[in-house]
């Protein structure tokens, strides 16, 4: 079989590049930029596995289909963290805690003392919260350059310019507007702080009517906090209100972020349809995979099996809404 | 009926953009409700080179009157730059102003409100000025220039209805011939028939429906309850009185024997 060319080294051209070729095909690999970093929107990830939490907000298939994502992730990199996640609110948002928990599935009620159990450092700070004891994390940076040093030794490197290929598999996001014209970009904000004063077990998810806040530990008093979502398609410019926001509901969650250091402020915009759900379609020798928005590392591993499906065995996967072969 | 600028509306519902889980669901939304207008809001969005557009044009796409607003302005200044913006992107002289005074409760500032509402007027904007039922206030933006006030029903985002009931009939009886709309604080369909039955023209929410369960269902039920508080307030309801009214005269039924 002709080699597949996949274009684009975010989390999803990587996932169906390790896909692929764990299951005997054969691909070649192009991004301009040889390596993951900063030009991929998966680079500002938070890293969280949380299918549970984020049917919240999310259609049916992103919890299905996020199930997958932890055991995947596991088994190709080896970095995922099994602690689940915790779901907070302030004593005056406890409405929000609770309209969380009707819209959601797969939670322990927990009170202070369960909570004080769980995140000593949290000791009598939250009256109620919510505990999704089957959610991961992991580091989306380490996670990236595991995938991309597992296909090295598989014989997949990077390459930067693309060679004629029979198909090619467009994993390039936002980019690929120039022929997705319904693709969108939601932009989003973060920051990374170093607060060796704190330590959390797990991502922590503080509710709020406005600015609803979540914090990963990354190991080593490092933090991520998350995440704006904003409707633009603009992957630079952060507003002081944005970061103010962000880092008042880290100060709110534990008063000690306010002497962490920030070591990063990262932006950039994730890919989107409008139903907020990722797509396969295909064009002739094209297939585009798009679309993750922003559950980039909790659904890449089902957009890889389905794109396998369809390249290597000829399904037709249930993402897919356009098939002209 | 009551105008909005020369414009009647189709039906009394305006809906707003924000929040909802999808922009799929956003226009679903907007076609189960029917809604008359689209409010949106392009603060946030606009980015370098309008980064927004690409949501602006689903927006536009719902074939729905635009009223762009300038939410997130705290100041005279900042929602006049927003006003401008949004008429060069969105041809519209239609302008719904926010002041906010007050970040917790996002209050109006109402004094920097009439002042940027004069400013905007003599520029040739027709202004909907989210307000409160303060008939001093209502007063003032009269005389800058809107012909549309959008009093409060409560701040935005509570869902908590009408908050002063009493404030907001006694502003519908000062200016009979204005266009006024019960903007923010509607949660539930029940408040939007409240608003409509004291004879208000039209209830502007988005919360309450973007963060419903089922913001589709949600927007049809607000829909119908518009219409019914506007239909009931058209059929001149009866007055309440403490004593009971039988509907069929008693005279000569069997319990008098």
């Amino acid at each position: 079989m002709d080699k597949l060319t996949i274009i684009g080294a975010g989390v999803a051209g990587l996932a169906i590049a390790t896909e692929i070729t764990d299951r005997g095909g054969k691909v070649r690999l192009v991004d301009q930029h040889a390596r993951p970093g900063a030009h991929a929107c998966s680079w500002w990830a938070g890293g969280m596995l949380a299918p549970y939490c984020e049917r919240e907000s999310a259609e049916e298939p992103v919890l299905r289909l996020g199930l997958e994502a932890a055991d995947w992730w596991q088994a190709k990199t080896g970095t995922v963290t099994r602690n689940g996640s915790l779901v907070l609110a302030l004593d005056r948002d406890q409405a929000d805690l609770r309209r969380f928990a009707r819209r959601t599935t797969g939670f322990t009620e927990m009170t202070d003392p369960q909570i004080s159990e769980l995140e000593p450092d949290l000791a009598g700070r939250f009256r109620a919260g919510l505990f999704f004891g089957d959610e991961a994390h992991l580091a989306p940076r380490a996670a990236l350059t595991a995938l991309t040093d597992r296909l090295a030794d598989k014989g997949v490197t990077i390459e930067t310019a693309p060679q004629p290929a029979q198909t090619t598999i467009d994993c390039r996001g936002l980019s690929a507007r120039d022929a997705l014209t319904d693709l969108r970009g939601v932009k989003g904000e973060m920051l990374i702080l170093h607060c060796p004063d704190v330590a959390l077990n797990r991502p922590v998810r503080l509710l709020h009517p406005r600015i609803p806040l979540y914090i990963v530990p990354r190991g080593d008093g490092v933090f991520m906090l998350g995440a704006t979502m904003i409707e633009a398609t603009e992957r630079g410019r952060v507003t002081v209100r944005s970061v103010l926001e962000m880092l008042s509901a880290a100060y709110a969650l534990h008063p000690g972020f306010g002497e962490a250091e920030i070591l990063e402020i990262g932006v950039d915009a994730r890919p989107a349809f409008a139903d907020n759900l990722p797509r396969i379609r295909r064009r002739g020798d094209t297939v585009f995979a798009n679309g993750l928005y922003r559950h980039g590392f909790l659904l890449a591993p089902a957009l890889a099996r389905m794109v396998a499906d369809h390249v290597l065995d000829g399904k037709t996967p249930e993402v897919m809404d356009e098939n002209h072969g | 009926m009551r105008r909005f600028y020369g414009t009647e509306l189709a039906n009394p519902l305006m809906l707003g953009t924000a929040q909802y889980p999808s922009p799929a669901i956003l226009a679903e939304a907007f076609r189960a409700s029917n809604a008359a207008v689209a409010t949106l809001s392009l603060r946030r969005e606009s980015g370098s080179d309008n980064a927004g557009q690409v949501f602006w044009s689903l927006i536009r796409d719902l074939g729905v009157p635009l009223l762009p607003n300038t939410a997130g302005c705290h100041t005279v200044k900042e929602a006049v730059t927003t006003a401008h913006m949004a008429r060069e992107l969105f041809e519209t002289p239609w302008i719904k102003l926010e002041v906010i005074g007050h970040t917790d409760t996002l209050q109006p500032d109402v004094f920097a409100l009439v002042e940027a509402a004069r400013i905007l007027t003599e520029d040739g904007f027709q202004v909907f000025p989210y307000c409160t039922e303060d008939l001093v206030v209502a007063e003032r933006l009269l005389h800058a220039g809107c012909q549309v006030l959008m009093p409060w029903g409560a701040p935005i985002g509570s869902g908590l209805g009408l908050n002063n009931e009493h404030g907001l009939r006694s502003l519908r009886a000062h200016f009979p011939d204005v266009a006024m709309v019960v903007d923010a604080g509607i949660g539930l369909p029940s408040h939007a028939a409240r608003a409509m039955e004291l004879g208000f023209d039209a209830v502007l929410l988005n919360t309450a429906v973007a963060k419903a369960g089922d913001p589709v269902q949600m927007a049809r039920a607000m829909a119908m309850a518009a219409q019914a508080g506007q239909a009931a307030h058209q059929a001149d309801p009866m007055e309440p009185r403490d004593m009971a009214a039988p509907s069929t005269p008693v005279i000569g039924k069997a319990f008098l024997t």
